[in-house]
């Protein structure tokens, strides 16, 4: 049986840094290193896991379906309808996937990490909801799929700092995919449409699905 | 001079290498703290598992940055203690080593949070 090395030898609690070292070590203050020794650990193992991996390509397979019907779809105003619809219907199946791989909802309501993940994916998203208003407003059509992609990379990217590695992994793909479509001419939309939201989420759920299951 | 006095009185002190303090009473006092958990590396392993159902081994060397031998030896201390249990399976040809905290290694944790609190009252003379 192995045993521990000499236990008085450890490093002390405090022993963080040379300013802690030098300073004088009271008991409260060697508990209160311990203390945030505990949440740290804690905080940083309770990373938001229920992302879903199927689900992701399913998201993706979804989207290349809507770009498919969008080419033949003359007005643009349409044409942002059918691309919100697919996003309220990407919404419903991410949550549908990740209560599946949580167990339940009420499971998926009370992990600090998912809570955390939803609340930073709002606001990123929330700007993209106004300025897709904003755009319509000025006829800006063009630039939406740029924008969409880029606040979506945003969004994933900020919620992914609460999940595994992989997941701000794809915000930075989508935000960058976004910044390059943002230059791309406007007949090319539902190409970028299909290659960003359909084919960044069919490879990164692929990845998803493969290191952290369905 | 005076600095070395403190680190006497330093919270190292009131661990006691003791059986009785291991499985301790809920009453046990600051001066019990309990050795098996008051290690940094244990303490890391004991904090994860309470706060997630099941970890791996290659999760918890990632999670604490430790090394193999040094994770395994910490490991088996919590296990010895009763205080995780540890399932060894296969994934496809991969061995998949996982560690679950029990209830009496639950209860362990939670008493070292009150002692910890006792400490803090303690020191400041509430």
């Amino acid at each position: 049986m192995q045993q521990c090395r000499n236990p008085r030898r450890r490093k002390p609690l405090h022993a963080h840094s040379n300013a802690e070292e030098q300073a004088p070590t009271t008991p409260s203050r060697e508990v209160l290193d311990q203390l945030q020794f505990i949440r740290h650990t804690m905080e940083s193992a309770t990373s938001f896991t229920a992302v879903p991996g199927w689900g992701t390509v399913i998201l993706g397979l979804t989207a290349l379906t809507a770009a498919f019907f969008a080419r033949t779809v003359d007005s643009q105003v349409t044409w942002v309808l059918l691309w919100l619809g697919e996003a309220v219907l990407a919404g419903v199946i991410s949550l549908i996937a990740m209560v599946k791989k949580t167990g339940s909802l009420a499971k998926l309501a009370a992990s600090i990490p998912a809570r955390k993940c939803a609340l930073s994916l709002v606001p990123p998203l929330a700007a993209g909801a106004v300025l897709t208003l904003v755009m319509m407003e000025q006829h800006l059509y063009a630039v939406l799929p740029g924008l969409w992609l880029m606040l979506y990379g945003v969004a994933v990217i900020t919620s992914g700092a609460f999940s595994v590695r992989v997941v701000p992994v794809m915000g930075i793909c989508f935000a960058v995919f976004g910044t390059v479509a943002l230059a791309m001419p406007a007949h090319w939309a539902n190409g970028i449409m299909a290659a960003g939201f359909g084919g960044l989420h069919v490879v990164f759920g692929l990845l998803i699905a493969r290191r952290h299951g369905g | 001079m005076r600095q070395a006095k403190f680190k006497s009185k330093s919270i190292h002190s009131h661990v006691r290498h003791s059986a009785r303090a291991v499985g301790g009473s809920k009453e046990a006092s600051a001066a019990e703290l309990d050795p098996v958990i008051h290690e940094r590396m244990r303490l890391g392993i004991i904090s994860a598992l309470a706060v997630r159902d099941v970890l791996t081994f290659s999760e918890l060397k990632r999670l604490l940055e430790a090394t193999d031998g040094n994770l395994s030896v910490h490991a088996r201390k919590l296990e010895e203690a009763n205080y995780v249990v540890c399932a060894k399976s296969f994934a496809g040809r991969v061995p998949r080593t996982e560690y679950r905290i029990t209830s009496p290694g639950r209860r362990a944790l939670e008493r070292y949070l009150d002692q910890m609190e006792q400490i803090i009252r303690q020191t400041r003379g509430d």
